[in-house]
């Protein structure tokens, strides 16, 4: 079925257990097509990266449906879950996404470790990858400790992108790096989810980034109940 | 992918896990060593006699005879005649007899009175005879064979005189002093109470006892004719078969002999019976070795849960990346078994190769004969007890590792 929405959430209701009297997120209806440029933004605290670990399959809602590519995220096991983010949705943090004493090769190899493909493929693409990133590929056999952050960031971008996933989700990954870093990592990292096809929600406080992004989101109108909120 | 993440992630914190790895060797050399000494303990304890059918001594406990015909500790309660040692030992089923004769003593160590065939005979440990250090076995009645920890203590050589003492107080104030012994050899260590005796013949038992009555000597009295002293009476005897069949037979025929009440004891079921007595001590032990290994398996639990706090990032990546929680429970399992496994095998060569160091000390020093020197069986057999137990208190980090895996959100 070649014309699912990348994203379809209905009705979902999301509280944590502590305060629950109140919901803390409330999506009557929220759609991202499929190979959309997503920017989420609104102020610190305000549910961004609860909605990030909803759609990653680590937080459940207590009501609705969350759908990826057609599958209902929230209605699979823990188990089936784990696996659909291996192989299915790509994730890069703020900082701290490479595992500091491992090397570049190895850390890409976490998440490859879960394809399909053979290691020759692999290895071709992640060169390719580190190539299309600016990254040398002979910092492969460096342990990740040794990387400026800038290059941790595209290095953690090569690990999301290796499984050729349908979503890539990114959370805050310019914070940690000056404005003229900033710009080139996101014309990298938007040059390249455009070359895969993938889906890509951009998760920032910064709304002066929202212009390189095909829609914008305020987090904080999921933050009201009521109100369906279609992009 | 799981090992190699452990085993660098054990890398990458090199320090404290390298303090953790000695403080588990440590535990674990102790709990090796004291299963070590059980064996080794035990081992030359059962074989402080072979290949000895029965040991026969007057109607006493059977550990009371065997005690003080072996291990030379205690009282006699009686003797045994000269007559019925002769009529028993010239049986056609008795292949060889040893006589000893107790009584005496030397600066503290027993003086047994037995004969040649004591050399001949006697064996230990796995069918081991006694080798002379120097010097010979005794041809005279004032010649003495001393074992190798008398020599040792008391600096003797072939060729030395000894007094021998009546009664067996370390200080008699009765001396055998009229006749002094020539020592002829001295006995290669066996770590059996052998080492502690001095060996004379039953004539120079009976030569220096002649002249005396009543424990007291009489003074002036005319010299002995060594050639035909014969005792009247001897402690006990040791003696073996031409053929075990007859074991039980002739224990019997011994146990009801008419002439005088005797005893004949089975000195590896005695020498076992007498063991289990003092098993309780090894017990011991054991429980405190295994107190302490537990100590050190909390120690290193707590080690791996302590840097589950440095390791928040690190789990949430590997959640991040579709690693189930599962995941995250193995990988710090298998960092326990592994400390636990370098751990152990540390503390197997180091006692292995203090074991071969310490031998000849160890003998020389304490009279301690190492029966066996590989200590591979007791390493295979510790090995999956001490991987097991690590796997038991590592759950406690293990569990921690996999809820959190289980409720940690994403975002860092």
């Amino acid at each position: 079925m070649n014309n699912q929405l990348a994203i379809q959430i209905d009705n979902c209701q999301f509280r944590y257990q502590s305060d629950s009297d109140k919901a803390l997120l409330q999506i009557a209806h929220w759609q991202v097509e499929k190979a959309e440029t997503v920017f989420v933004y609104g102020p610190s605290g305000s549910g961004k990266s609860t909605l990030l670990n909803l759609l990653a399959g680590i937080l459940l809602p207590q009501q609705g449906t969350i759908m990826l590519d057609g599958v209902i995220l929230n209605q699979l096991s823990h188990r089936k879950r784990d696996a659909y983010r291996a192989q299915h949705i790509g994730m890069v943090f703020q900082r701290f996404n490479l595992i500091p004493y491992l090397s570049v090769g190895d850390n890409i190899k976490l998440a490859s470790h879960f394809s399909q493909h053979d290691k020759q493929q692999l290895q071709q693409r992640s060169l390719e990858l580190m190539d299309a990133l600016q990254l040398e590929g002979r910092l492969l056999e460096r342990p990740a400790s040794q990387l400026s952050v800038g290059q941790q960031q595209r290095v953690a971008i090569v690990r999301a992108l290796i499984n050729q996933p349908a979503l890539l989700i990114v959370d805050e990954p310019t914070s940690a790096l000056d404005s003229d870093a900033r710009d080139s990592f996101i014309d990298l990292l938007l040059s390249q989810v455009k070359a895969a096809q993938t889906t890509l929600v951009f998760v920032s406080h910064d709304r002066g980034l929202s212009q390189h992004f095909s829609s914008q989101l305020d987090i904080q109108s999921f933050v009201i109940a009521g109100e369906p909120y279609a992009v | 992918m799981l090992f190699k993440l452990a085993w660098k992630s054990l890398m990458a914190r090199r320090v404290s896990v390298l303090l953790t790895v000695l403080m588990m060797t440590v535990s674990i050399f102790v709990l090796l060593s004291v299963e070590t000494i059980r064996y080794q303990a035990k081992d030359s304890f059962t074989k402080t006699v072979s290949e000895v059918d029965l040991i026969v001594g007057a109607r006493t406990g059977q550990v009371n005879l065997l005690l003080y015909s072996v291990f030379h500790i205690g009282v006699p309660t009686n003797n045994i005649s000269w007559q019925s040692y002769q009529e028993i030992a010239s049986r056609p089923a008795v292949a060889w007899t040893i006589p000893i004769s107790l009584g005496d003593s030397h600066q503290g160590y027993r003086v047994v009175g037995t004969s040649t065939d004591f050399f001949e005979f006697f064996r230990f440990g796995n069918k081991q005879s006694l080798q002379f250090q120097h010097g010979n076995t005794f041809g005279t009645a004032f010649d003495a064979v001393v074992g190798s920890e008398v020599a040792r203590q008391l600096g003797y050589q072939v060729g030395d005189a000894v007094i021998l003492s009546h009664g067996i107080a370390s200080t008699s104030f009765s001396q055998h002093d009229d006749k002094p012994f020539n020592i002829t050899g001295i006995l290669a260590p066996t770590g059996t109470p052998v080492d502690q005796s001095v060996y004379v013949s039953l004539q120079g038992i009976e030569a220096i006892h002649a002249n005396w009555q009543g424990g007291v000597k009489i003074p002036g009295a005319a010299k002995p004719d060594l050639e035909n002293l014969q005792p009247e009476a001897i402690t006990a005897f040791m003696l073996g078969l031409n053929s075990r069949i007859q074991t039980f037979n002739l224990q019997r025929q011994i146990n009801e002999y008419p002439q005088e009440p005797l005893q004949a004891i089975l000195p590896g079921a005695t020498l076992m019976s007498l063991w289990s007595m003092l098993s309780s001590v090894e017990q011991i032990l054991l429980l405190i070795a295994s107190l302490v290994l537990l100590g050190a398996l909390i120690g290193m639990a707590n080690m791996l849960l302590v840097s589950m706090r440095e390791r928040r990032h690190e789990l949430s990546v590997l959640r991040a990346l579709g690693y189930r929680p599962g995941f995250l429970f193995a990988l710090l399992q298998i960092e326990a078994l592994l400390i636990s496994f370098v751990a152990a095998v540390a503390a197997f060569i180091s006692l292995q190769l203090s074991m071969y160091g310490l031998k000849d000390w160890l003998l020389q020093e304490y009279g301690v004969l190492l029966t066996r020197l590989s200590i591979l069986n007791e390493f295979m057999f510790m090995l999956p007890i001490v991987l097991l137990a690590s796997f038991v208190v590592a759950l406690i980090p293990a569990i921690a590792a996999y809820r959190q895996g289980l409720h940690q959100q994403l975002n860092l």
